[in-house]
Order: C-alpha cells, then structure tokens, then sequence
C-alpha cells in the first residue's frame, strides 16, 4: 500500500508503548497529588495553633506536638554541630589532601557504604554502641549521634562536589601569592563552596527529619518539654521523640486524627526543604548530590 | 605536604607548619570516621547478632518456620521473615522497576518540556516524604481495599485467617512506590548519558522513535539501569518503618494475602519489648539484613566499576 517508506502507518506496538509511557509519568503525578490532598483532607482540621504549640496530657485532656518539634529542633542542631565538620573535613581530606590510591578508595567505598545501610541498621547499632556501651541510653544525644553517621555521606559528597567545581586556578593562584595551604583552603575554597555545603546540609536536615526507624531505638519517644535552665541542657540526655516517631506511636495506637494532623506538618517541612534545594541550586548553580 | 620548601613572608615559618601539619591531620581524621564508623558497625552487629545463632542453632533458626518467641518452648525460625523480605522487594521491584522506567524514558526522551516540568518535581517531592506517612496512607487506604479483596477471594473457604486487610500485598504497593523516585532519578541520568549520535543512526535506519529507544538506547544505558534496580532493591530491603503496621503483624508464609512479617518489621515490632534470647535474635535478623544489605552493596560497587571500564 504504501510505497514510500516514510508511511504515515503507525506501529501498534508503538503506540501501547507510548501509552505505556504517559501512564507512568501520569501515575507520579496523581500520585503525589493524591498524598498531598489526602493527607491535608484528613489532617489539616487538627492543626492549630493548640496542636502546634501544646503539649499532650491526659490529665488535661490536651493533644499537642511541641515536644516533639522541639525534640526534632534538638536532635537537628546537635546531628549537624557534629556531622558537619567532620563532612566538610572528610570531603577537603579526599579533594585536596589525598593521592589517589588504596586509602581514597577505601575512604570512599565506606562512605557509599554508609549511604546504602538501611536505616533500621543504623538504629539497632546506635541503640547498642550510644545507648549501650556510651551509656547514653534512650537519650536525644545517642539518636543525633546515630543521625550524624547517617547523614554524614549526604555532607562529605556535596561538600566533594562543590569543591570539584571550584577552578584550579584559585588555589593556584592562592598558593602562588605565598598563602599556606590551610589559609588558601579557609579563605578561598570553603567559601567558593559554600553554597554546596549548604545543600549538603539542607538535605541533610531533610534526612533527619524524615527519618524514624533510626530514632525509635536510640531517641525513644519522649513527647514532653524542657523544663526551664539547666532543663534545657539536661533533655539532650533525655528521651525525646521526633515528630515522625509521634506519628508512628500514634498510627499505630489509633489515633489517626492526631497521626495526619503530624503528617500535615512533616509535608510542609518536606515542601519547604524542596524549594530550599530548588533555590540555591539555581542560584548558585550546585549540583547536588542525594 | 612538605612545607619547607613554602617561602613565606608573613610571620614566622615554625607556626604555620604547626598549624598546616594539624590541619591536615584534622582532615584525614575526619575522612576515616567513615572507615572507622562502617567497621564498628559490622562488628556489633556481628557481636550481637552472632551469639544466638550459636546458642540456638543456625539450622534452627535460619530454616526452621516456627517463632514463637515467648512460647515456654521457645523456637527462633526465622525462614518464612527472611523469604517474606526477598519475595516481597522481589514483587515490589517487580512492579516499580517497569512502571520506574517508563517515567525515565517519558522525562529524559519523550515529554514534552511543560509536561517534564510537571513531572520531574512531583518526583522529587515524592522522594522527599518521610516513610512514616506512606506507612499512615498504605493503612488508611490500601487495607480497607485489601481486605474487600480479601473477602471476596476467600468468600468461601474456612481455613484462611482474616487479616483486615493488613497483607504482604499491602506492603509490596508501597514498597514499589517508595522506590519509585531512586528507580526513575538514576535511570533517566543513564538515559541522557547515551550519546545522540547512537539515536540519529537508529532513526537513520528506519527505526521508529520508540524502537529507538526500547532497542537502542535502553540496551546503551544498561549498566545505568541495573544500578538503579539494585539501589531499588536495597531500599526496599531496608525499609521498616512504612511497612510495619501495613503488613500485619504476624508471622507467616509470605503468600499474597498472609498477614507477614519483614526482617525489618520483625525487629521494629518486637525490639522494644524483647529481652534475652529473643533480644538476641532479633539482632540475628539485623545481622541477616546487614548481610543482604553488604551483598547489595558490593554488587553495586562492581556494576559501576563494570560501566565505568565499558562504555568509557
């Protein structure tokens, strides 16, 4: 019929395959359209300003996460003090200090190593190595130093990334105006790539606040408030559950309402993430790294 | 680094070799924190995890299906929680994987660019939500459905266990949706990683625009695809928490609609609780974990090398 071999004929099998195609990409879309309406639909009538700023108490019959925001806040600040230097030092170590050979390589495949342990793994070593042997037991301090070994690839590789982009030609010139190495480091590199430490750190932020099977051993679920001075020093040694554990303790205790009012919040603190990324990325033009 | 040879002029010599020698000090120890913390952490799972294997036995705990933990007769198999974590990422790799592709493939070489507008940071948002709410959506809405299901497949028969809907079908949907986002980011950047000169030759040829991609560039971005489903399978191993209330809570075959536990599952349900021997255990599942998540890993590290000296 058709004797050029351009033909308009269309393969069957081409079109199924498109179709194929457009009801995956479709189905990320609804999908996510789908959680986020549903989750607001059910959640968004138990956040207010009680519910964000109270504390649950039976005895006064309130229902209220600010201890666990506050937890999370903790567990956050603490996680980054420590992940944070040692990221950025580990990532300076690997671009600027070492030759490649057995060592980088060996530095290198345990941080991707790290990446790929499954949470849960993380926690039952926290619970044992912090809690245990430390002796920290179920205390905010052994949960954010089982986040800081977690989220410490995340810094090191965006921190590695970030000092990939920057030119030869500043240390060069750094070195060659007489600045010693550490000076030429501090004053020309870290902040060139500043910007790719803080995706690094952002989503680092992203990781911890997300993250629950990590936290359920090492964190426990405490839900109440520092007590004022020296109480605020003394919850880092006291168990302290974030707000996806809450969600978790009160899915699986049946409080639902409660449980979508947390997820409410989790999403918006996961939007606000996004656009964080979204927002450096395109201004200073980071690659980064999850 | 050997400063000597360093002339400077400001300020004196001996110092700033101090301060150099510390600082790069401070920075190889930073960079083996990483060594140090994957070593500690494979030794105390081997610790912990190890001794019961000893005191019950490995035979009876690795292929043995009964766990009854507190029985007064207490046995340790854990072969149905083990099978029930391959076949369940098995399954959920199964349906995401394609799904995962296809989405790639739509991003990196069919969408239009308004549409990729749309759908690459619905995909990013969704890799970006907390495994807790896919556990609270998998209970509120694909229990209630499963256990419809359900009811009209076991209508009749006597000897199947309501779950409510709590199954390890459950748990494989929301485990395909989870890998979803790794599956689909790493395989549209092989996708684009294929050079265009292999798509104009195939077009050249006669092929049509999807024979294109389904025979020449997917075959091209293959290392990258293989990477993107052992990293989809290490996340759906690994995930505990967006599949403990959803696949019921106890221990089973893993057939379809059987109420099942996970290895992770298995020790975020009982690790609060337990003491003793079942305490111990319950690390022998994290060291059976540890040891798939290792294999994983190590697969992965040789596919990459494997892409990196193939298609230089």
């Amino acid at each position: 019929m058709h004797n050029s071999i351009i033909g308009k004929r269309k393969r069957n099998s081409d079109v199924i395959i498109r179709f194929l195609i457009n009801i995956s990409a479709g189905f990320s879309v609804v999908l996510l359209l789908g959680i986020i309406g549903y989750v607001f639909l059910k959640g968004i009538g138990k956040v207010n300003w009680q519910f964000l700023t109270g504390v649950t108490s039976t005895l006064m019959g309130t229902v209220g996460i600010a201890g666990n925001i506050v937890n999370t806040l903790y567990i956050i600040v603490i996680t980054l003090l420590i992940a944070t230097p040692v990221g950025i030092g580990s990532a300076i170590y690997l671009s600027e200090y070492a030759k490649p050979g057995r060592l980088v390589r060996l530095v290198e495949f345990t941080t991707e190593t790290l990446s790929g342990i499954p949470s849960i793994i993380f926690g039952l070593f926290g619970m044992v190595f912090f809690g245990n042997v430390f002796g920290f037991g179920y205390s905010i301090l052994t949960g954010a130093l089982t986040l800081t070994i977690m989220v410490l690839p995340l810094i090191t590789r965006n921190t590695q990334e970030a000092l990939k982009t920057v030119p030869d030609s500043y240390r060069s010139g750094a070195l060659g105006m007489g600045a010693t190495k550490w000076y030429m480091i501090r004053t020309i590199l870290l902040p060139s790539a500043l910007p790719g430490i803080i995706t690094g750190v952002i989503l680092a932020i992203g990781r911890i606040v997300g993250e629950s099977a990590a936290l359920l051993f090492t964190a426990g679920s405490g839900y109440l408030l520092p007590k004022a001075g020296i109480g605020y020093l003394h919850k880092v040694m006291e168990s302290g559950g974030t707000l996806t554990i809450q969600l978790y303790l009160s899915m699986a205790k049946a409080e639902y309402d409660v449980a979508f009012g947390i997820a409410v919040v989790l999403l918006v603190i996961v939007f606000v993430i996004n656009r964080l990324t979204k927002y450096l990325a395109k201004k200073f033009d980071v690659n980064k790294i999850k | 680094m050997d400063n000597k040879q360093i002339h400077t002029i400001i300020g004196s010599r001996k110092n700033k070799s101090a301060v150099e020698k510390a600082a790069q000090g401070i920075f190889t120890l930073c960079a083996f924190i990483a060594v140090l913390a994957v070593a500690s952490i494979t030794v105390y799972m081997i610790i912990n995890g190890a001794p019961a294997l000893f005191k019950v036995g490995v035979k009876d705990i690795l292929f043995e299906t009964q766990w009854r933990p507190s029985a007064e007769n207490a046995s340790f198999g854990i072969l149905w929680v083990i099978l029930t974590s391959v076949i369940g990422t098995v399954l959920a790799v199964i349906l995401g994987v394609p799904m995962g592709v296809f989405t790639a493939v739509f991003l990196a070489e069919t969408a239009p660019k308004k549409m990729a507008a749309v759908v690459r940071p619905a995909v990013e948002l969704l890799a970006g939500i907390p495994s807790v709410i896919y556990g609270l959506l998998g209970l509120m809405i694909l229990n209630p459905f499963m256990y419809k299901l359900e009811l009209a497949v076991f209508e009749n028969s006597k000897s199947h266990q309501f779950t409510g809907g709590a199954n390890l079908l459950s748990a494989v949907i929301v485990l395909a949706v989870m890998i979803l986002p790794t599956v689909i980011n790493i395989s549209e950047s092989a996708i684009r990683a294929v050079p265009d000169s292999l798509r104009a030759a195939s077009l050249a040829l006669g092929a049509s625009h999807m024979q294109t991609i389904f025979k020449v560039v997917l075959p091209a971005a293959k290392s990258g695809i293989v990477t993107a489903v052992v990293l989809g399978v290490g996340r759906a191993i690994g995930e505990a928490m967006a599949i403990t209330l959803v696949s019921g809570s106890s221990v089973n075959a893993p057939l379809p609609f059987n109420s099942v536990r996970f290895l992770t599952t298995a020790i975020v349900a009982e690790m609060g609780y337990a003491s003793g021997l079942h305490r111990q255990v319950l690390f022998t599942i994290g060291l059976v974990l540890f040891a798939f998540i290792m294999l994983i890993n190590i697969s992965l590290t040789r596919i990459l090398k494997k892409g990196e000296n193939g298609n230089a």
